[in-house]
Parts: C-alpha cells; sequence; structure tokens
C-alpha cells in the first residue's frame, strides 16, 4: 500500500480534522502577516479566526466556538472591511499594504516562536488524564453569573464606554 | 507506532498553533505601515491567547474557568476594534493618509 495512505490511516480522525484546521489558521495568519494587499489581509484573517474557532470546538468550547464566529466574522471583521474601503481612494483599487523593518521585525518574531515553542515542548505540563468532550454553554452562563459576576458587570460598562467614545472619535466635528 | 506520537494531538500541539499565530501577529505589528494592518496583528495576537486559555482550560484545569476569560478577551478585542477603527478615521480625515508613519505630528 501506499505508505503516505498507510501513515494517514494511523492518525484517529479526530486528529485529522485538528491538522486540517491548525493549517488553515496558521496559513490565514501567515496570509495576513505577509500579503501586500490590504484586502487580502483581511480575507486571510478570516480564514484564520475560523480556524481558531474550529480548534474551539474541538476544545469541547462550543459556545466560544460560535462566539467567535459571530463575533469576529461577522463584526470584526466586517468592521475591518469598512475601514479598509473608507480609508482608501475609490480610484486606488490595489489597497496597498506596504512593510518596513522586515528583517528585525522577522528575527523578533522568529526569536519569540522559538522561545514560546522551547517551553511548549519542554515543559512537563501536568495534563488530565483523561479529557472529557462536553457541552459547556450551560456551565459558562452558571460561571458568568456567580464567579465572574464582578468582571461581567465592569465589561458591560467597558463596552458601552467603547461604544460612545467610538461615536464621539469617528464623528466629523470633532474641534469644538 | 513510537513515531507515530508526534501525530497524537495534546496540549502541546495547541501551544504550537498558538505560538505560530503570535509570531505572525507580532511580525504584522512590527512590519506592517498601514494602521488597519497594525490591527488585523492585534487580533492575530489576541486569537493566540485565546487558544492557550482554552486549551489549559481543557487539558489541565477541566474547568470552564478559561474559557470564560477567553470570552472577556473576545469582547475586549471588539470594543478595541471598534475605538481602534474609529482613531484611524479620525487620523485619516486630518492626514488624508492611514500611514503609521505619517502620523508624527507630536515628534520633535
Amino acid at each position: 500500500m501506499d505508505p503516505i495512505v498507510q501513515i494517514f490511516e494511523l492518525i484517529r480522525l479526530s486528529d485529522q480534522v485538528f491538522f486540517a484546521f491548525a493549517t488553515l489558521a496558521v496559513l490565514g495568519a501567515a496570509g495576513t502577516a505577509l500579503s501586500k494587499n490590504l484586502v487580502y489581509s483581511a480575507f486571510s484573517l478570516l480564514g484564520s479566526l475560523f480556524g481558531v474557532a474550529a480548534l474551539f470546538a474541538w476544545l469541547s468550547a462550543d459556545y466560544l466556538s460560535i462566539t467567535q464566529v459571530i463575533v469576529y466574522v461577522g463584526g470584526i471583521l466586517v468592521l475591518f472591511l469598512f475601514a479598509v474601503m473608507l480609508t482608501n481612494k475609490i480610484t486606488e483599487v490595489r489597497g496597498s499594504n506596504p512593510g518596513v523593518g522586515e528583517r528585525p521585525a522577522a528575527l523578533i518574531s522568529l526569536s519569540l516562536f522559538g522561545l514560546l515553542a522551547y517551553v511548549a515542548v519542554k515543559t512537563p505540563w501536568k495534563t488530565l488524564p483523561e479529557q472529557t468532550y462536553r457541552e459547556t454553554t450551560a456551565s459558562i452562563g452558571d460561571a458568568l453569573l456567580s464567579t465572574y459576576l464582578l468582571p461581567f458587570e465592569i465589561l458591560s460598562v467597558v463596552i458601552l464606554a467603547a461604544l460612545v467614545g467610538a461615536v464621539i472619535m469617528a464623528r466629523k466635528e470633532m474641534k469644538a | 507506532m513510537e513515531q507515530l506520537a508526534l501525530l497524537n494531538v495534546g496540549l502541546k500541539h495547541f501551544l504550537f498553533v498558538a505560538a505560530t499565530l503570535f509570531a505572525f501577529g507580532t511580525y504584522t505589528v512590527l512590519t506592517r505601515k498601514n494602521a488597519v494592518g497594525v490591527l488585523m496583528g492585534v487580533e492575530l495576537i489576541l486569537n493566540a491567547a485565546n487558544i492557550n486559555l482554552v486549551a489549559f482550560a481543557h487539558y489541565v484545569t477541566g474547568t470552564v474557568g478559561g474559557q470564560v476569560f477567553a470570552l472577556f478577551v473576545i469582547v475586549i478585542a471588539a470594543a478595541e476594534a471598534a475605538i481602534a477603527l474609529a482613531i484611524v478615521l479620525s487620523i485619516f480625515q486630518n492626514f488624508q493618509t492611514i500611514d503609521a508613519t505619517h502620523a508624527d505630528l507630536m515628534k520633535n
């Protein structure tokens, strides 16, 4: 039999799903970082965020996965595309995304990646003996209204202040 | 079978994916001249942190605490994106560009 097919059959199906979505997330991030066109960057970010949402579902975080799709893909990404369209001249279709100082930046991010990967591989993490896959939406609701009630309320005030502040700052008549 | 242990997905794989996303996010923040591009890098970094939070909640603690904090991070990211894009639009109205290297009114 073909050796590649043989190896493929030895990987569990759930792990194959993980590798597929991890690849999607990483390739999307690479496209966001390296694309020369800002609109392409935004759509690569879409793929990356979608891959991360799938990884959340893999980690039995079903509520978080749906929230990721709704808030990021439905909200933040549309906001990004609006900002791209509003700040480029209509005639300038390219939506340029120039870079500066690529070489030191690559050095810094590569060394950060090396450090994080080294720590992730070398540390003897105390993992649970077995991981249970269960729905967590109800327990997140319970935790939000009991243990994490104060941060939850503070966060609602923060997002209200952010909305008001964004409206005030984006208005045309800034100078009073 | 031993050499395939690398392919049994565990905590380390998620930490590795998160580290990759974080590195790409850092690179984006450091290199982009376009302010909207810089914000995309920030979103990548926040997503890397979220993967770590959820992975540790699943593999180490077994509680929902990590997921709740990931939820908080998502809300903060939404607020941050709204504020930052308002600032970007304001910069565009004043400078007619969103090149982050040209907004240097307070330099010198």
